[in-house]
C-alpha cells in the first residue's frame, strides 16, 4: 500500500473529513485507480465499524464516516468504468426499511452501514414504507432476511401488519425477520411475529451471521 | 381527609396534591408517591376524538382531558393544549415544520410529525452569532411558514439611525408585508382564542382539584440546533467540522432560551418548566462529546431557571444510563429528572439524594402488556425508585397513544395501592 493510501485510511478512520476529501482529489489527479480508492474506503469503514462495536465510536462518528464515503464516491464514480465498483458482498441479501407511519431513519441507516461493512448485500428501502411496498420489494430483491425498523409505539402495529402481509403473500417460509429501533423487547417481538429483536446494529449483524451460517 | 367538608374539598384536594408533588421534588417523603397524567392522543382516542379533531376542536380536547382526569384522579396533569390544539393557527400561517392529521393529504387518524430538515445552513452559524434576531426575522422564520416569508423584506433595524429610521417606514407599506401582517393578525386572533380557552380550562380544572404539572417549556441548546436549525445529520457533522461556531452559538442560545421560559412560568400556577431532552442518549454521542457539547450549555439554562425560583423538569429521552455520573453537578432538591429507558434503579443509587426522579413504566408494556405486568413494574418502581420519597410515577414517555385503557388504569391503581409511605 502506498503512503497516500495509508494516509487516506488514517484520515477517514481518524474523522478528518476535509483532509480526506482533499487527499482523494490529489490522488485522483495523480492517476490513482478509482477502484483502489473505493477499496481503501471499504477498509476504512471496516475499522470505523469495529470501533463502533468496541464502544469507542458513537453515532456521530458513523454519520461523519458515511458522509465522507458519500463525498468520496461522488468524486470517484464519474471515473469508474462500467461494471467497476470493487465491492465483494458474499454472505447474502438483507432488505431493511422503516415501517409505515415512522420517519426515524438514523438507527436503520446505522444497521445498514454495519451489515454492509460486515459483508452482507443490503437493500435499504427507506422510511415510512407501506406494507405493499415491502411485499413488492421483497418479491423483486428476494432477500433471505428482512429487517423492520421503527421508533414509535405506533410502529408495533405496522410491524405486525408487515409480518402478516409477508405471510399472506407466501413469502414467510424461507425468511427470517428481525425488528429493532427505539423500544422493542421480547413482548413486542412476540406481538409482531418476528424471529428476533435487536437493540443495536451489532445484534442485527449477529442475527444475520447466525441465520446465514457465517463463520467468524 | 376524614373531616373534610364538601364545599372546600376540591380546594383541599388541590392543596394536598400540590403538597405531595412539592414534597417529592424537594426530596421529602410525601404521604404517597405522586402520579402525573401525561397524555397526548391516548386520552383523546379514549374519548372518541379523531387525531385531527384533537388538534382542531378546542372544546373537544378540553372535554376529553377532563374526562380522563375525572377517571384517573392524578396528582397533576400535563396540559395538552399548547402541544396539540395548533391545527387552526398552523393552517392560517402555513406552518411547514410539521405534518399533521387532516392537513395536506395526511389521514385523520395519525399523530402529527416533526420534519427533520436543514432549516439553517452550515455557513449561517456566523449570522446567528452576529445577530440572532436578524437571523430569525430575515432567514429562519421565512423558511418555516408561508405567512413569515415576507418578513425577509423587513429593514435591517440595527443598521439604521435618525432619518434612515424614518425612511424605513416605507417597508411597512410593501404589499407582501401588509398581506403577511394581515394573515398573522388572523393567526394571532386564532391563537388568542385557543389560549383563552386553555387558561379557562386550567382554572376550571384547578377548581375541581387538579393541579398543573408544569407551565412553561425550555430547551437544551444542543437540541435547539439539532432539531430546529441544523437537522440530525447536520448537527453531528458540526461537532467535528464547526466545533467552535457550534459552541459559541449554543452559548448565546443558553442566554436566550430562559428569556422566553421565565416570564411564561412566573405568570402561571406551576413553577415547573418542562425541558424535553432529545439528543443526550447513550449511543447518540461519546462521553466526551456529551461533556463538551451537551451538558454545559444545558446546565447553564437549568441554573438560570433555578436562580429564578423555577423547577426544571428534564425529560431524558431514550436511555441515558451512561450519563448519570456526569449530571450530578446541580443543587439538591431543585429539579426533576424524568427518565424514559434509563436504568431508573441505578439512577436512584447515583442521584437519589440529589434529584427527584420521574418515570418510567415502559411504553412497550403500556401498549402490548397487561395490567398485571404494569402493576408488577409499578410496585418495583415504588419500592426501589420511590424509597424514602423523591419519586413521581409516570410512563417512560408519558402514556403512549396506543396504550390499552386497562393498562393506564392499572398504573394509577397500583400507585394508590402500593404507593403509600407508612
Ligand atoms: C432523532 C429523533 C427524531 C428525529 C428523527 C430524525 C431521523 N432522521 O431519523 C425527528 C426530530 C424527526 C423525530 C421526530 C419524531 N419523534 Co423522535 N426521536 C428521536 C430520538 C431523539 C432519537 C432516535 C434515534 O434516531 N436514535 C439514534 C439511534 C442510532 O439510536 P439507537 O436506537 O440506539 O439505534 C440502534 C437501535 O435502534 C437498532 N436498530 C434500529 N433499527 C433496527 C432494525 C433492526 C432490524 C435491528 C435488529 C436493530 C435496529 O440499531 C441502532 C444502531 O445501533 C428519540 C429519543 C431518544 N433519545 O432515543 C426520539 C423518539 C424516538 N421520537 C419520538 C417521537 C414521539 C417523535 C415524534 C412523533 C415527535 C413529534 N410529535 O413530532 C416525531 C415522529 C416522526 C415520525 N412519524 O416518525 C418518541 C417516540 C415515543 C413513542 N413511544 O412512540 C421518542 C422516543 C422521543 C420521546 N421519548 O418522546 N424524532
Amino acid at each position: 500500500m502506498s503512503d497516500n493510501q495509508k494516509k487516506l485510511i488514517e484520515m477517514i478512520v481518524g474523522m478528518q473529513s476535509p483532509e480526506a476529501i482533499e487527499l482523494t482529489k490529489v490522488m485522483l489527479e495523480e492517476g490513482a485507480d478509482p477502484n483502489t480508492i473505493l477499496d481503501i474506503c471499504r477498509k476504512a469503514m471496516d475499522s470505523v465499524g469495529q470501533k463502533f462495536e468496541a464502544g469507542e465510536y458513537f453515532v456521530p462518528e458513523l454519520i461523519l464516516a458515511g458522509d465522507m464515503l458519500e463525498r468520496i464516491s461522488e468524486l470517484v464514480k464519474p471515473l469508474l468504468k462500467e461494471g467497476g465498483g470493487g465491492q465483494k458482498k458474499t454472505h447474502g441479501k438483507v432488505l431493511i426499511g422503516t415501517v409505515a407511519g415512522d420517519l426515524h431513519d438514523i438507527g436503520k441507516n446505522i444497521v445498514t452501514f454495519m451489515l454492509d461493512v460486515n459483508g452482507f448485500e443490503v437493500k435499504d428501502i427507506g422510511i415510512d414504507v407501506p406494507v405493499a411496498t415491502f411485499i413488492k420489494e421483497i418479491q423483486d430483491f428476494q432477500p433471505a432476511v428482512v429487517g423492520l425498523s421503527g421508533f414509535l409505539t405506533l410502529a408495533y402495529d405496522a410491524m405486525k401488519e408487515t409480518v402478516e402481509a409477508i405471510k399472506t403473500a407466501g413469502l414467510r417460509d424461507n425468511m427470517k425477520i428481525m425488528i429493532g429501533g427505539g423500544q422493542v423487547d421480547q413482548v413486542i417481538c412476540d406481538y409482531t411475529g418476528a424471529d428476533g429483536f435487536g437493540l443495536n446494529a451489532m445484534h442485527a449483524v449477529k442475527f444475520c451471521k447466525e441465520w446465514f451460517g457465517v463463520k467468524e | 381527609m376524614n373531616t373534610a367538608t364538601q364545599p372546600t374539598s376540591n380546594n383541599e384536594l388541590y392543596a394536598e396534591r400540590v403538597q405531595r408533588l412539592n414534597d417529592a421534588i424537594a426530596l421529602r417523603q410525601p404521604d404517597r408517591v405522586p402520579i402525573i397524567m401525561n397524555s397526548l392522543f391516548w386520552h383523546t382516542r379514549h374519548a372518541g376524538l379523531s387525531f385531527r379533531d384533537a388538534m382542531y376542536d378546542y372544546d373537544g380536547l378540553s372535554a376529553a382531558t377532563r374526562k380522563a382526569l375525572d377517571e384517573l384522579q392524578p396528582d397533576a396533569y400535563v396540559l395538552p393544549h399548547p402541544i396539540m390544539a395548533l391545527g387552526p393557527t398552523m393552517d392560517i400561517m402555513g406552518y411547514r415544520q410539521l405534518k399533521w392529521p387532516g392537513h395536506d393529504g395526511v389521514s385523520n387518524d395519525v399523530p402529527f410529525q416533526y420534519l427533520d430538515k436543514e432549516y439553517m445552513k452550515a455557513d449561517e452559524y456566523a449570522d446567528y452569532i452576529f445577530d440572532p434576531t436578524g437571523f430569525m426575522l430575515h432567514k429562519y422564520l421565512p423558511r418555516i411558514a408561508t405567512a413569515f416569508e415576507p418578513l425577509a423584506k423587513l429593514p435591517n433595524f440595527p443598521s439604521l439611525y435618525y432619518t434612515r429610521i424614518i425612511h424605513s417606514t416605507r417597508s411597512f407599506a410593501n404589499p407582501d408585508l401588509v398581506n403577511a401582517f394581515q394573515t398573522l393578525q388572523k393567526a394571532g386572533e386564532e391563537m388568542g382564542r385557543m389560549l383563552g380557552k386553555t387558561v379557562q380550562f386550567i382554572d376550571d380544572m384547578a377548581a375541581l382539584g387538579y393541579p398543573l404539572a408544569e407551565s412553561a417549556t425550555a430547551l437544551s441548546p444542543y437540541d435547539l440546533f439539532a432539531d430546529y436549525f441544523r437537522g440530525s445529520k447536520g448537527i453531528m457533522l458540526d461537532m467535528f467540522m464547526r466545533k467552535d461556531l457550534l459552541l459559541e452559538a449554543m452559548d448565546k442560545a443558553a442566554k436566550l432560551i430562559p428569556l422566553q421560559a421565565i416570564p411564561a412560568a412566573k405568570h402561571s400556577r406551576s413553577k415547573g418548566v418542562f425541558i424535553p431532552l432529545h439528543w443526550p442518549g447513550d449511543g447518540l454521542m461519546s462521553p466526551d462529546q456529551f461533556k463538551t457539547f451537551y451538558w454545559p450549555p444545558l446546565r447553564k439554562v437549568v441554573m438560570t431557571l433555578i436562580e429564578n425560583g423555577l423547577t426544571p423538569i428534564m425529560f431524558w429521552e431514550g436511555g441515558c444510563t451512561s450519563r448519570l455520573e456526569h449530571i450530578m453537578d446541580i443543587p439538591p432538591g431543585k429539579c426533576v429528572y424524568f427518565f424514559e429507558r434509563t436504568d431508573i434503579f441505578k439512577a436512584k443509587e447515583v442521584l437519589g439524594k440529589l434529584v427527584c426522579l420521574r418515570g418510567n413504566v415502559p411504553g412497550t408494556v403500556m401498549s402490548a402488556g397487561n395490567p398485571d405486568d404494569i402493576k408488577a413494574y409499578c410496585k418495583k418502581l415504588i419500592e426501589v425508585a420511590g424509597k424514602g420519597g423523591g419519586f413521581i410515577m409516570d410512563g417512560g414517555s408519558g402514556i403512549p397513544d396506543e396504550s390499552k385503557d386497562e393498562n393506564v388504569q392499572a398504573m394509577f391503581d397500583a400507585t394508590r395501592e402500593y404507593g403509600g409511605y407508612a
